[in-house]
């Protein structure tokens, strides 16, 4: 199998250069049974660790009920909520009830976000240090023993995940849990989340449980209903962590149509002998640059 | 889920010469990756317990860990085998080892006296003193033996309000030790 | 349901997804209403007219279970000819006494005669289809502004999802009970379950949701005034003996063994000192003459009776109603005891109060003294919580407490052995019961801690010997048997603490019953009798519980059967049988004297045996059911509270009607969660919940500031504009606009904002002295309130536009 920046790719860890690796582990955050409680966002950053915010820092956004506002260094997940109200016809000799002409039929869409662990990560590609890695899960994570923050992987991240800490300096973004992995745990979101609308699984047991799930809501009269990130023949060879969405992509605040912004670039541009020394400078680095931050 | 065991036996020039010709897995795997575990692993105790929050009562899983010397909660997460919960937490569930290891704890007893601007330090010994010795008073000078002739044995000096975050048997003794003292105005947030 | 118990709602969504329609009434579009199938906004306050209409809508179109009715329910029971209904007495029940805003419930009594045909005029079936005949959906459009077609939705759902081979489950939480009306809130529901049949069947019931840990524990081991454990009353002055006492609770039924139950609470408070000669210590105990309550507790305080107050992991001045008056309250103490994990308002009352810059209060002039006792958290001490469904769950100690924080168990404990030392020689009639009391446990580790088992041991009870008790059925009434709260008798059986048990749920049955305990013996759904037809058949195959064993003569099923186990279906009772002996093998209410489901209830409710729609306390319109606006039974507390008003100035000066609730990311007064940065960032900062038309009214922009003013405080929140809060038009062609207000914030914490219970007032529900949180009347207006003295001003401005005089508890009164 030939090393390769987009397309669909059947084996995303060997091509990465593990024999026999364990099956592609990912999410599917099935929206449709998202409530917005957050317990993603505080079940992560809980197991991460990840900085407290100053109390002087928090500040209502008036943004429906986000006030996380967006994935970033300091928050893996974001629950997103989106305030509609759709047309219905209007009830037939009732003049009554809700006031004001047109009241539609509100909608109140929650979704929580995450990294997407694209097949082809552009951060990864992009990263001149090594410091992002391809896990033998298939997932992406930033190894924060090398990461010399750069800062080349924010750019280059088509869904705007991945951001640098600013006491720090370097990138950080979710991993998977690859600690819990390792230990045979699933991630402390998906173990928290109390609907089981983010779920956690061999990616092709989870596509074809969104395929039923898709299927049930079309016949339920769910029409909008549609899978986003699913699809290996998309412009990131389909994402480790996939979503169920009930609107357009652009309603969440996705990328409608993401691509991996490394498509172009000449192929084989770095090799594997750099890599592993830009290893052994990165180690170094991660001790003289270490944070004096307690871990929360 | 296969364990890591597997990837220690890889040989370093396997993944410099072989498979990952990119540097972007197995090649540029650092330190800290291979050496990755949840640090749950590191917990010699693993406790059972349940969320102090909401009524639903999710079971929940206490990991400590012997921490310069001090037992130390690492993680509180979902305790899968509960009926009611299976593993699953709330935001305010997922955050309950905040709740236990916050700085923003009081921990030492305060004082504030009559008048006074501003809190002093107090042993709990002598908290303990002083408040017994006010119950006694108050109830012994607000003693009703009688009201409108009929007996009642109680007094009204004192009140009461607390117990639904509170264990049972620590409602079970303030309501014993509250009706010995014949004090009766005692109430929770099941009223509120 | 999403919002305040997310982990439960996931099996509403495991429904769903199984095909079950989920309804939801509430006036905000929440996120439960999200997931729900439809959300019918509903205008706070008109639940019984709601829920009334649908009890009509059953009764009228004959879609009542027919025979679980006659069978199961006093339907059949025929009340005297002087009981008049609401329909006949203008909004009233008989037996009205205006003076005392009392009922008296003579006329209420059945006359012991039945008809079962159910066609007698007087039968409780036939005064039920009269009495909610004027429940019409055209009542509920012009009263609740729900069109007829959400209302149709609703009723048609809960018809078709009840019967024999379904049923339909209610879920409420305080947004039905605080109310002054709240608890025939529950009644109403109560009766439409039993008209379906969804009464004591799996997936039927009513479930109370409950927003703390062990709020049910601390109701079923009360720290309540009125109650003793297991829900016997405490007693009042009236109650001169034992068989005095006992007479305020039924003969028949499972309440018929009272006197067991007293008995063993007495003896293992007294223990050897309670003997038959002194009514087992009855005596030791102070009796009640009136309220007692929280709220005219405060007003004492303010009025400088009482001396010394305790706080147990709670903060009434910011949790409380009408807040303000409580931290003027606190103020007026002698001492105060906080024990909590963190300093909350209620213990920095003198310090950072809005009553100091209001000038109401003065640090220097309060001689409060103020002690603070850091408590331990649940994982430092080991105990028992008793969930939502009256599950016992033991928790276990996992570290020790930090500094000088300990256990409530250990403060109280060690409270009780001072107190007990300083008088050991007393010879004071008034401290035997002190000195009597059994106050010996088991003492552990360097800080003494006591040992919660042997707590939880007693409270399960010991017969002779020493032998803990197996369950309530082996209490006695000679003194021979001894337990801390009956209903918990069993949580020890066999020696082993049931609750700590954590069988996984993937290794037992669908009920779970090997994981914790259920009060009463283990049983998960309560009257459980009644998913059985009266033969003891279950209704159907679909619905199986519990049902008659005819071979080996026994209850059985799925779980623990809430029944005499041996006795038949055919079993009919004696002529004066009196216990359990008195209910026959159809009867499954047994805690009821006649052990069926109350329809009507003669005897127990301070406001009618039916419910009535009265609108609340404060409402920005009248009553179009009865001539009577309010509750005629609701306590109001006049010199303190209220605008007890529904029209003129009133409606002018505070047009709209605020709600208040909680948030997911928060817990209650926020002393759990405010200090906590992860929950703290997630809801900073307070806001209010207004309607795109109201913003318009009043110039309110989202992110910006308003003020809402009510006649008891006026509070600043930043505003959301959304069109999940709606106007609703009532027929009259009025619109009521909501305020909705989280009321998680105070003066301390991480994030800091308003008090929101500062605008509430003092009024409570009559039966158990719930107050109306969930409702009363506001104005709002663009910007941020006032500081210091100009507060007062303001709203003494709309008070006198309203036509009150200026708020009560000033500073003259307010001043230490």
């Amino acid at each position: 199998m030939g090393n390769r920046l987009f397309g669909p790719l059947a084996d995303v860890a060997a091509d990465a250069g593990y024999t026999e690796p364990p099956r592609r582990m990912g999410f599917f955050t099935d929206t449709s049974v998202c409530i917005g409680c957050k317990a993603c966002e505080v079940a992560c950053k809980e197991w991460n660790a990840l900085p407290e915010p100053d109390a002087g820092m928090m500040a209502l956004t008036g943004m429906s009920y986000d006030n996380t506002v967006e994935l970033g260094a300091n928050s893996w997940r974001h629950v997103a909520f989106i305030e509609q109200e759709r047309p219905v016809p209007a009830p037939a000799g009732n003049g009554n009830g809700h006031a004001g002409a047109g009241a539609g039929a509100q909608r109140w869409l929650m979704a929580s976000d995450v990294c997407k662990h694209c097949t082809h990560a552009a951060c990864l590609d992009v990263c001149p240090t090594g410091a992002l890695v391809r896990t033998e899960f298939g997932s992406v994570v930033v190894q924060s023993d090398v990461c010399n923050g750069c800062a080349y992987c924010v750019s280059a991240c088509p869904f705007g995940v991945i951001d640098r800490r600013e006491d720090d300096g370097r990138a950080w973004k979710c991993t998977l849990c690859y600690d819990r992995l390792r230990g045979g745990l699933e991630p402390a979101c998906a173990k928290a989340c109390p609907t089981d609308s983010i779920q956690f699984g061999p990616l092709d047991e989870l596509r074809e449980a969104a395929a039923v799930r898709l299927a049930d809501l079309h016949a339920s009269g769910e029409t909008g209903a549609r899978l986003y990130g699913h699809d290996p023949s998309d412009g990131i060879g389909g994402a480790g962590a996939f979503f169920l969405l009930l609107d357009e992509p652009e309603i969440y605040g996705l990328p409608p149509d993401p691509v991996v912004t490394t498509r172009d670039l000449p192929a084989m541009w770095r090799w594997a002998g750099a890599a592993a020394a830009v290893m052994v400078a990165g180690i170094g680095m991660a001790f003289a640059g270490r944070s004096a931050r307690p871990g929360g | 889920m296969t364990r890591r065991t597997w990837m220690s036996n890889w040989p370093v020039y396997r993944q410099i010469a072989g498979t990952d010709r990119l540097g972007r897995g197995v090649a540029a795997r650092s330190p800290g990756t291979a050496a990755a575990e949840p640090r749950t692993e590191r917990a010699q105790r693993v406790v059972s317990s349940i969320c102090p929050y909401c009524a639903v009562g999710c079971a929940q899983q206490v990991y400590v860990e012997r921490v310069n010397g001090t037992d130390t909660v690492t993680q509180i997460e979902g305790h899968p085998d509960s009926p009611v919960s299976q593993g699953r937490l709330c935001p305010k569930g997922a955050a309950s080892k905040q709740l236990v290891t916050n700085p923003g704890r009081q921990t030492s007893v305060l004082y504030r006296r009559p008048y006074g601007t501003a809190w002093e330090a107090l042993s709990l010994d002598r908290a303990m003193d002083m408040i017994t010795d006010r119950v006694i008073k108050a109830r012994a000078e607000h003693w009703q033996e009688h009201w409108q002739s009929q007996r009642a044995r109680r007094t009204l000096a004192m009140a009461s309000l607390g117990g639904a975050t509170l264990d049972n048997e620590e409602n079970y003794l303030i309501k014993k030790l509250w009706s010995a003292l014949g004090a009766i105005q005692i109430e929770n947030q099941a009223r509120i | 349901m999403a919002e305040c118990h997310p982990v439960a709602f996931g099996w509403v969504v495991e429904a769903k997804r199984r095909g079950a329609t989920v309804l939801h009434l509430d006036p905000r579009f929440t996120r439960t209403s999200a997931l729900a199938d439809h959300h019918i906004p509903v205008r706070v306050g008109g639940d019984i007219v709601l829920l009334g209409a649908l009890v009509n809508h059953v009764l009228s179109g004959r879609h009542e279970f027919r025979e679980y009715v006659s069978a199961y329910t006093n339907a059949a029971d025929i009340l005297p000819e002087d009981f008049t209904d609401t329909e006949d007495g203008a909004g009233l029940f008989s037996g009205y006494d205006p003076g005392s805003r009392r009922y008296d419930n003579t006329t209420w009594q059945p006359t012991g005669e039945r008809d079962e045909t159910l066609e007698h005029p007087r039968c409780v079936f036939q005064v039920l289809k009269r009495h909610f005949a004027r429940y019409t959906p055209e009542l509920v459009e012009a009263v609740c502004g729900v069109s007829r077609q959400d209302f149709a939705l609703l009723a048609d759902a809960l018809v078709a999802g009840s019967g024999r081979e379904r049923t339909t489950v209610w879920v409420y939480a305080v947004g039905w009970t605080q109310h002054t009306t709240g608890v025939q809130h529950i009644r109403t529901a109560a009766i439409l379950q039993l008209l379906l049949g969804n009464m004591g069947r799996p997936g039927g019931g009513i479930m109370a949701l409950r927003g703390h840990a062990s709020i049910q524990g601390s109701t079923d081991i009360p720290t309540l005034f009125d109650l003793l454990p297991g829900y016997l009353p405490m007693p009042r002055v009236e109650d001169d003996s034992l068989k005095a006492y006992l007479t305020r609770l039924p003969d028949t039924g499972f309440w018929g063994l009272k006197d067991a139950y007293t008995v063993s609470l007495l003896k293992a408070w007294f223990g050897d000192a309670a003997t038959a000669e002194n009514d087992y210590c009855l005596d030791y105990l102070p009796r009640l003459s009136g309220d007692h309550g929280t709220y005219s507790t405060v007003l004492d305080m303010i009025e400088g009776k009482v001396s010394g107050y305790f706080l147990w992991g709670q903060n009434p001045a910011v949790g409380s109603a009408g807040s303000r008056l409580q931290r003027l309250g606190l103020a007026k103490l002698d001492w105060l005891v906080v024990r909590d994990l963190a300093l909350i308002e209620s213990a920095t009352f003198w310090q950072d109060s809005n009553e100091i810059a209001t000038g109401e209060l003065d640090p220097t002039r309060c001689a409060t003294e103020v002690f603070f006792l850091p408590a331990a958290a649940h994982v430092e001490k080991e105990g028992s919580f008793t969930n939502t469904q009256r599950m016992l769950q033991w928790h276990d100690k996992a570290v020790d407490p930090p500094g000088d924080a300990r256990s409530d168990l250990w403060f109280i404990y060690h409270l009780g052995k001072r107190i007990r030392a300083k008088l050991a020689g007393s010879t004071d009639d008034r401290d035997r019961p002190l000195l009597d009391l059994t106050w010996t446990y088991p003492e552990e580790g360097e800080d003494a801690e006591p040992n919660a088992e042997a707590v939880l041991r007693e409270v399960n009870g010991y017969g002779p010997g020493g032998r803990l008790l197996n369950g309530f059925t082996e209490l006695a009434a000679d003194g021979s048997t001894s337990c801390g709260a009956w209903i918990y008798s069993g949580c020890f059986a066999g020696g082993v603490n049931q609750t700590a048990r954590r069988k996984p749920h993937t290794e037992q049955s669908w009920v779970a019953p090997e994981w914790g305990w259920a009060w009463p013996a283990n049983r998960r759904i309560l009257y459980n009798r009644a998913s059985a037809d009266p033969q003891g058949r279950p209704w159907s195959e679909k619905k199986a519980y519990v049902w008659w064993d005819e071979q080996a003569s026994q209850w059985t099923g799925h779980d623990v059967p809430d029944f005499e186990r041996a006795k038949p279906p055919g079993f009919r009772p004696e002529r004066g049988a009196s216990g359990p002996a008195a209910l026959a093998g159809t009867d499954p209410f047994i805690m009821l004297a006649d052990g069926r489901g109350h329809l009507f209830v003669p005897s127990g409710l301070a406001d009618g045996p039916l419910p009535a729609h009265y609108e609340p306390a404060e409402s920005p319109v009248r009553n179009s059911v009865y001539g009577q606006d309010d509750s005629p039974v609701s306590k109001l507390y006049p010199d303190h509270a209220i605008t007890h008003d529904q029209v003129g100035g009133h409606s002018a000066a505070y047009p709209c009607v605020v709600t208040t609730y909680r948030l997911t990311e928060h817990h209650t007064a926020g002393g759990m969660s405010r200090t906590l940065s992860r929950l703290s960032e997630l809801q900073p900062e307070l806001f209010c919940e207004i309607s795109p038309a109201l913003a318009a009214d009043r110039g309110l922009e989202n992110g910006g500031w308003a003020t809402i003013i009510t006649a008891r405080s006026a509070i600043e929140a930043r505003v959301l504009v959304t069109r999940r809060v709606r106007p609703l038009r009532l027929s009259d062609g009025s619109v009521i606009h909501h305020v909705g207000l989280p009321y998680h914030w105070g003066t301390a914490g991480l994030v800091r904002g308003d008090t929101v219970n500062d605008l509430l007032p003092f009024a409570v529900d009559p039966n158990v002295l719930i107050q109306e949180s969930k409702v009363a009347t506001c104005q709002i207006v663009a910007g941020r309130r006032p500081r210091g003295p100009a507060l007062t001003v303001l709203v003494n401005e709309h008070r006198r536009a309203a036509g009150l005089g200026d708020l009560p508890g000033g500073p003259e009164r307010g001043n230490g």
